[in-house]
């Protein structure tokens, strides 16, 4: 690879990646996302790689068959899409390799069988654009993902990568590119939705050096993917964003924090990072300006509280990661004491486009005070289950019902959980908001970092404040009283709720006793704990008080509460029978089962294995 | 551990025995043993010059360590937000079972070790399970005895 020493040589090296990219007409995309690759589309690549290796196609080379980032619609999958024809694979097994190269590849012709096929006409849709989860999409943090191998630097650069970086440094000052940024919009994409502008020019405005810039690609939200897919799949973008932040805050050193439960993010990017720095992109005299800057990959140690920022930045540092009281924010003393900004892994990504499109184009986007564009994860009890990405301002009813595909198994809406563990849960009422920062937390949730968990009648709502305040309880650092005991107690305030010990004084109590933790816990984690409880309360109190006064769990989901039994449907199957761990069911084959309540554990495995929809809950 | 000593010199040096790198070289000490043994502990603190405390608390205070060691086959429930609500409490007491130990032990025959962990990234194929990082998703409690039999 050649060192590039200036934009214009860059503009030179990206018409070779052009023209070797236009030499490849025809491409075989795999998607090998995280959803994909859970369900094995690494095996469907290398069965591509082992038959193309062998076997010559006129006008097609094995060049032209990439493992790509997440495509997002992950239900459908593992996909395989051919270009340029944009035909769209789905649900794609190994044994279906052989056949899409003899057929597609070779033939051109289009295997019914693996078409998109829409739920509602019954129709086959071939191209993936065509398919309603597509259309009503915007990409723009998502742009690359999909398109090009997952850590390929010429391709990233054939397709405009690193474009925005020549122009930064050949045309525009740093006070340019705040300026630009700020006109943009862009609010932070990990949940608190500060302005990246305006923090870029404190740091930029602070004498004291060095100054840091941290990606913060912790994502600690369980329920959401968006991050990992983005540093798994478009590495580029996030270090283009990278380098764009450190020149507009002078800084000469950068630090990625990702997830330890996401090995392949950490691969990826070092990956990623040694092309940048073979062509020149990162390291001494950046493209042959005054600017340098370096990028290191740090690994966290699985603790929630770690995307915090000042836990993070602890953590960086190779310490215990509790976050300190704000008093002077970490732009101003960050990591080892320094100025420095740290942004979300999609604020980063959106940079190269806010300076290739202008800050105004952008700020177009999206709502007046919300911008662009936010990636969910849209997941649980839905349908089109995957990544999107939509303008700023789309209702909530748009992104359940026409992208998400309404609630599998036909079964009615009850709650869409945003914000993870900080957020809140909202009804059906609420479905037409609009999503942006502030409706969402004037709703009693939150944004967050774009976790959307879709719940249906089955899921309990007391539940659900149960399951995230004992998450919260494991994470929490211990560090402040407020969070550390506080959140404790209302745990096992839900938990009696959920056992029906609680009375309705009780509900008032943990109200109560919410508004303290709010007030004095030390960090985000705690300030935002009770969130869950919260909204659940607010929009579900009659579940709530359903557990209290009758002793039920209307969604049968609280074990002290419910019953399991065997209705007249059963045909003597003896699935359930298998399951029962505890041997608290009995009869013959092709009889009636029946459960023994004295050796029931609830554990619900037999609900779970029934196909003939036997179990009754009660 | 002593004849290990090698190994470990060479994780310090991959580090340059920055006291600021004292969690990445915990990591890898991790990956070499699959657990961190005392001693390495020890030697850890010496050669980063930190103080043993600091290196115990922080070995303590992230999930990613573990100061026992793990069996030969890690199976990981994935009881995350969407796992959660889409049964991955069946699912683990269903493999507690079969394993007959709960999340967090390991089989006496140092055989299977079950962990559970908030959320792996692949929530649109909840509820996953990964055996020694194989991913499975959409895991079903009908299926499972096939998938760790597999193992
Ligand atoms: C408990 C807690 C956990 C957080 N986890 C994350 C996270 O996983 N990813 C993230 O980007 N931000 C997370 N944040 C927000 C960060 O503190 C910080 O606001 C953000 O990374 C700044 O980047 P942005 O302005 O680009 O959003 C968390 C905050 C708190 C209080
Ligand atoms: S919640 Fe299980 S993979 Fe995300």
């Amino acid at each position: 690879m050649m060192h590039i020493e200036s934009p214009k040589q860059l503009a030179e090296y990206r018409k070779k990646c052009v023209a070797e990219e236009s030499k490849y007409t025809r491409k075989v995309l795999v998607c090998c996302g995280p959803g994909c690759l859970a369900n094995g589309s690494q095996k469907i690549s290398d069965e591509f790689k082992r038959i193309l290796s062998s076997k010559k196609i006129k006008g097609f080379s094995i060049e032209a068959l990439r493992d790509t980032g997440c495509h997002g619609y992950c239900e459908q999958g593992p996909l395989v899409i051919i270009e340029p024809d944009g035909t769209f694979y789905t649900h794609v097994k190994v044994k279906d390799v052989a056949e899409i190269i003899d057929e597609t590849i070779a033939g051109k012709k289009v295997i019914e069988r693996l078409l998109y096929c829409d739920p509602d006409t019954a129709k086959k849709i071939e191209k993936y654009s065509d398919i309603p989860f597509y259309s009503h999409q915007t990409r723009i943090a998502f742009r690359n993902l999909g398109r090009v191998s997952q850590c390929d630097i010429n391709q990233y650069i054939a397709i405009g990568g690193y474009q925005a970086l020549a122009k930064t440094l050949a045309d525009m000052t740093p006070e340019q590119v705040i300026k630009e940024v700020s006109a943009s919009g862009l609010r932070g994409r990990g949940g608190a939705g500060f302005h990246a502008g305006k923090k870029w020019a404190t740091c930029a405005g602070i004498q004291e050096k060095p100054h840091y810039v941290i990606c913060n690609g912790d994502e600690g939200d369980p329920g959401a993917f968006m991050d990992r897919a983005i540093m798994e799949g478009d590495p580029h973008s996030v270090i283009e964003g990278m380098i764009i932040c450190s020149y507009a805050v002078g800084s000469n050193q950068g630090y990625i924090y990702v997830r330890e439960e996401y090995p392949l993010a950490v691969v990826n990017l070092q990956k990623a990072i040694e092309q940048a720095r073979e062509l020149g992109l990162l390291g001494e005299n950046i493209l042959g300006s005054d600017h340098s800057f370096d990028i290191h990959v740090s690994r966290g140690g699985g603790a929630f509280v770690c995307g915090e920022s000042s836990a993070l930045m602890k953590s960086v540092a190779g310490e215990v990661g509790e976050p300190r009281a704000k008093y002077i924010r970490s732009v101003v003393k960050g990591l080892f004491d320094k100025p420095t900004v740290l942004n979300n892994v999609e604020s980063l990504a959106n940079i190269p486009v806010i300076i290739d499109k202008g800050g105004e184009w952008f700020s177009k986007i999206g709502t007046s005070t919300s911008t662009g564009t936010k990636a969910f994860s849209l997941v649980g009890k839905v349908n089109n289950s995957g990544l999107i990405e939509v303008p700023m301002g789309t209702t909530l009813r748009e992104i359940v019902y026409d992208i998400g595909g309404g609630i599998r198994d036909g079964r009615p809406f009850k709650a869409v959980q945003t914000g993870g563990p900080s957020g809140g849960c909202l009804p059906e009422s609420k479905l037409d908001l609009q999503v942006d920062f502030d409706t969402l937390t004037k709703a009693g949730s939150m944004m967050g970092s774009g976790g959307m968990i879709i719940m249906d009648d089955r899921t309990c709502m007391v539940d659900v404040a149960k399951y995230f305040l004992s998450f919260l309880v494991d994470e929490s650092c211990g560090k402040c009283v407020p969070c550390r005991e506080g959140l404790y107690q209302l745990h096992a305030m839900t938990v009696a709720v959920s056992e029906g010990r609680a009375t309705e004084a009780d509900i008032e109590k943990m109200e109560k006793l919410s508004d303290m933790i709010v007030i004095g816990s030390l960090c985000g984690l705690g300030k935002s704990g009770p969130n869950p409880f919260l909204s659940t309360v607010m929009y579900f109190r009659d579940e709530y008080l359903e557990h209290i006064r009758n002793k039920r769990c209307p969604a049968g989901v609280c074990r002290a509460l419910i019953q399991y039994t065997i209705n007249e449907k059963c045909n003597g199957c003896m699935a359930c029978i298998t399951a029962c761990a505890h041997h608290a069911i009995t009869g013959k084959k092709k009889e009636p089962h029946f459960i023994n309540q004295e050796l029931c554990d609830k554990c619900g495995a037999c609900y779970a294995v029934c196909q003939h929809d036997a179990i009754t809950i009660t | 551990m002593s004849h290990d000593r090698g190994k470990l010199e060479a994780i310090f040096d991959r580090y340059s025995r920055q006291p600021e790198s004292l969690i990445a070289v915990l990591q890898d000490i991790q990956k070499e043993y699959r657990y961190l043994p005392g001693p390495a502990l020890l030697e850890t603190a010496e050669a980063l010059k930190v103080p043993l405390s600091k290196v115990f608390s922080v070995s303590t205070f992230y999930n990613a360590f573990s100061l026992t060691p793990k069996g030969e086959t890690v199976v990981r429930i994935c009881v995350g937000t969407t796992c959660h609500i889409r049964g991955a409490k069946v699912i683990q007491q269903q493999i507690e079972n079969m394993l007959g130990i709960k999340a967090g032990e390991t089989t006496p025959d140092m055989k299977f070790t079950i962990e559970v962990v908030a959320c792996v990234g692949a929530c649109a194929m909840a509820p996953v399970v990964a055996v020694n990082d194989q991913f499975h998703g959409g895991v079903t409690v009908a299926g499972l005895k096939r998938l760790v039999k597999k193992v």
